[in-house]
């Protein structure tokens, strides 16, 4: 026998759980004393949000299930944007919510919030428990939801009694969900008649995302990139599935893809999508989107086939099924394939040299896209790459030399704000042997700062790299371009000092304001030990470029640099 | 087109919250939506009529069949199938009305269910069109002062039921 709370920590245990990150109050103080007792690995965040987008930090950068435990009310509240930004990114996360007691449900009682209600729209699943019984089936299915199948953040609710609620303990072995059966395999015709279309395309394209780091299929997708000659781009969160200097891959597609991305997309006859969702980040105008191709669109989730853009193929089934059997039916034809699609590899590399990314480089301004090469550069492109959001995560994904899966974690599909810090820390906490290195704007870092408390307190090692542009540089640009210049609050001029902040809460803090400095402060930053936080000051007035603009076509780029 | 849709669902707290939630948040065009134990009571069965073309359609029952207490979708358009919707309308009626409406009634083979000296309330089960006459005629000729309709549940012909097909 043994009480809900304990019977939660032995349910963590069993499901190989090494760490949580939470933030206690008065429904989960049973379940704190429980954590204490057994000495359980607990991180205490700052804020709630930092101990969900930490939770989320961690599951991306190790693969495994996030766990997050927050109070009732609005300790639970604060766990919604992080839910959500895991939610639209399919991260697995379990989150354990204190709720009031049975006997005040539902009637407005103190920190009482419908938690299940309120995060419906955000969770692959949630439950609310009220009985003690019920509180190992609840968990094993939990943590089963969230990580099979397309993963995805799972909350459970318990009500404050069953923590303290006496059970007799067992673990279920399996889960019985009559209404949720992940697939694996799909059907083996499909491929034989995407192979049929292999051969046939005269312009064939690949286009890989989130999925494919998800699945960990990289290994795969490199054989069939290899075996069948195709160039490939990516979407920001397929960013690191393959290396970036691999000779067929064009970068980035979208509204700030490279010109090669955008224009094969624009042109190419047979589009290959594997583990994407064609966001409208990537497609632009979506009925003009590779409007001259087939697209073949592999997916596990069914819902996504047809959803954007209609898939003249599908292929629904697990990337370490669908992948493998399509390598093994391409590699007999290898040659010939490669042989077919010669010219096309001539046109799209002639883009590639035609109009590769720049930038203008200045003598004495540090410019932001230069921070990011030399960061590259330094790290041998193996450290854990963390952004948050603004310019600065666009020219990440664009001038960062990703080599593996894993290594960019970045809000894509939610572009939440604040997320880089804690989920810096959280990567950090799962791979403390990892170099883990943040990049965030001035208007970011101000949203979870107060983290890097946390980063002092825990000593997680993590380097981070304020661009500090004075503005709120992604709102701006828009400004810029299309509000006629009216900088309408967005200007982040002010007194803020991120050394002495980062000082004040036990960080090292450097600077950096002219170009000269940089290597040297660079370098430092990462020699130091413990956490370090740069100040980069970065010119106000750049764009992220090229751009497609809002509901324009990806070959209506504006193109940057020297070419104007 | 419409389609008529049967979907078993677990017999759970926070299923319809799950289900309509989902119809809301995707903005799928529902016309009627009608739940109910079924043969097992851990099942519940929700009928579903959705507005759309093809692939609208698809999509509904994709995503609806993504939630972990959904368990089985069943297109009933596609199959031969009995479709039914109950209605109750209450109508404007005097002493001197009373008999047309006794006449309309048996005209429509619907029931009369309450009188009182204003009112009558008409019970009626059948398909949309047939309860969409209904409610015309006593609307025209009487006056209606209220209607409660169930939305449409449905049932496949033949032997084999929903969840088996
Ligand atoms: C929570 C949240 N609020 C608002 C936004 C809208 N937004 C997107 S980028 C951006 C500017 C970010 O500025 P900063 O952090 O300084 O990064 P920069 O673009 O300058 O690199 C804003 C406000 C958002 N993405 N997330
Ligand atoms: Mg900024």
């Amino acid at each position: 026998m043994m009480t809900g709370a304990e019977a939660i920590i032995e349910s963590l245990k069993n499901e190989n759980v090494d760490v949580v990150f939470g933030y206690p109050g008065g429904s989960v103080l049973t379940l704190y004393d429980a954590l204490y007792q057994a000495n359980f690995k607990h991180i205490l965040t700052k804020h709630e949000q930092g101990a969900v987008h930490a939770a989320d930090g961690y599951a991306r950068a190790t693969g495994k299930v996030g766990v997050v435990i927050a109070t009732s009310g609005p300790g639970a509240t604060n766990l919604v944007t992080g839910i959500a930004t895991a939610y639209m990114d399919s991260i697995p996360l379990v989150a354990i919510t204190g709720q009031v007691a049975v006997p005040l449900i539902g009637r407005d009682s103190f920190q009482e919030a419908d938690i299940r209600g309120i995060t419906t729209p955000i969770t692959k699943h949630n439950y609310l428990v009220k009985k003690v019984e019920d509180l190992p089936g609840v968990l094993k299915e939990a943590f089963y939801i969230a990580r099979t199948g397309r993963p995805g953040p799972v909350v459970v609710d318990v009500v404050k009694d069953v923590f303290a609620a006496v059970l007799d303990y067992q673990y279920p072995k399996e889960v019985k969900l009559r209404g949720y059966r992940p697939i694996f395999a799909g059907n083996l015709e499909t491929i034989d008649k995407v192979f049929k279309e292999l051969s046939l395309a005269q312009k064939p394209l690949i286009f890989v995302g989130g999925g494919v780091n998800l699945s960990g299929a990289s290994a795969v997708l490199r054989d069939l990139i290899e075996q069948t000659g195709f160039p490939v781009i990516s979407s920001l969160m397929g960013l690191g599935c393959l290396p970036f200097d691999h000779p067929q891959f064009l970068g980035m597609v979208g509204m700030h893809g490279t010109y090669a991305a955008n224009m094969a997309t624009t042109e190419c006859d047979l589009l290959l999508g594997i583990g994407v969702r064609f966001d409208d980040r990537v497609t632009g105008l979506l009925s003009e989107f590779a409007k001259k191709a087939k697209v073949v669109h592999f997916d596990i989730d069914p819902a996504e086939i047809n959803k954007n853009v209609m898939a003249h193929l599908r292929v629904v089934g697990d990337l370490n099924w669908s992948l493998p059997a399509l390598v093994e039916r391409v590699k007999d034809v290898s040659a010939e394939l490669k042989g077919h699609v010669q010219s096309w590899n001539d046109k799209v590399i002639s883009w590639q040299q035609e109009k590769p990314l720049n930038y203008e480089h200045q003598t004495d301004l540090v410019m932001p896209q230069e921070v990011i090469e030399k960061v590259s550069q330094l790290t041998q492109g193996d450290a854990v790459i963390v952004t948050d959001v603004g310019q600065h995560q666009m020219w990440v994904a664009q001038y960062f030399g990703f080599k593996n899966p894993r290594s960019l974690l970045t809000s894509g599909g939610l572009g939440t704000m604040g997320y880089g810090l804690p989920a810096a820390l959280g990567a950090q906490c799962g791979l403390p042997d990892r170099k883990v290195i943040l990049f965030v704007g001035d208007g970011g870092i101000m949203m979870n700062c107060q983290e890097l408390a946390t980063a002092a307190n825990y000593g997680f090692p993590v380097k981070v790299l304020i661009f500090n542009n004075q503005t709120l540089g992604m709102v701006s640009q828009w400004q810029r371009m299309f509000y006629g210049g009216r900088y309408s609050h967005t200007s982040l001029k002010g007194n803020t000092d991120f050394v002495k902040l980062a000082e004040a809460m036990g960080v090292t803090g450097l600077r950096v304001t002219k170009a000269e400095e940089l290597d040297k402060v660079l370098e430092e930053a990462l020699a130091t030990p413990g956490p370090v936080v740069v100040d980069i000051r970065t010119p106000e007035k750049v764009d992220v470029l090229p751009m497609v603009p809002a509901g324009a076509r990806l070959d209506q780029m504006i193109l940057g640099g020297s070419e104007g | 087109m419409k389609h008529t849709l049967a979907v078993l669902v677990e017999n759970r707290p926070g299923v319809l919250t799950h289900i309509s939630g989902l119809i809301s948040r995707r903005a799928f065009n529902i016309e009627s939506i009608a739940a109910g134990y079924t043969e097992e009571p851990d099942t519940t069965r929700i009928t579903i009529v959705v507005e759309g073309d093809e692939i609208e359609q698809e999509q509904v029952v994709n995503q609806l069949s993504k939630l972990v207490d959904v368990i089985k979708i069943t297109d009933l358009t596609a199959v031969e199938s009995i479709q039914r919707e109950l209605v109750l309308i209450k109508v404007k009626a005097s002493v001197e009305t009373r008999s047309d409406i006794i006449n309309i009634v048996d005209i429509f083979r619907a029931r009369i269910i309450d009188v009182n000296r204003e009112t009558m309330v008409i019970e009626l089960s059948g398909d949309e069109t047939k309860i969409d006459a209904l409610c015309q005629v006593l609307e025209d000729d009487h006056g209606i002062i209220e209607i409660v309709r169930t939305g449409k549940i449905a049932l496949s012909r033949g032997p084999i039921p929903a969840k088996d097909r």
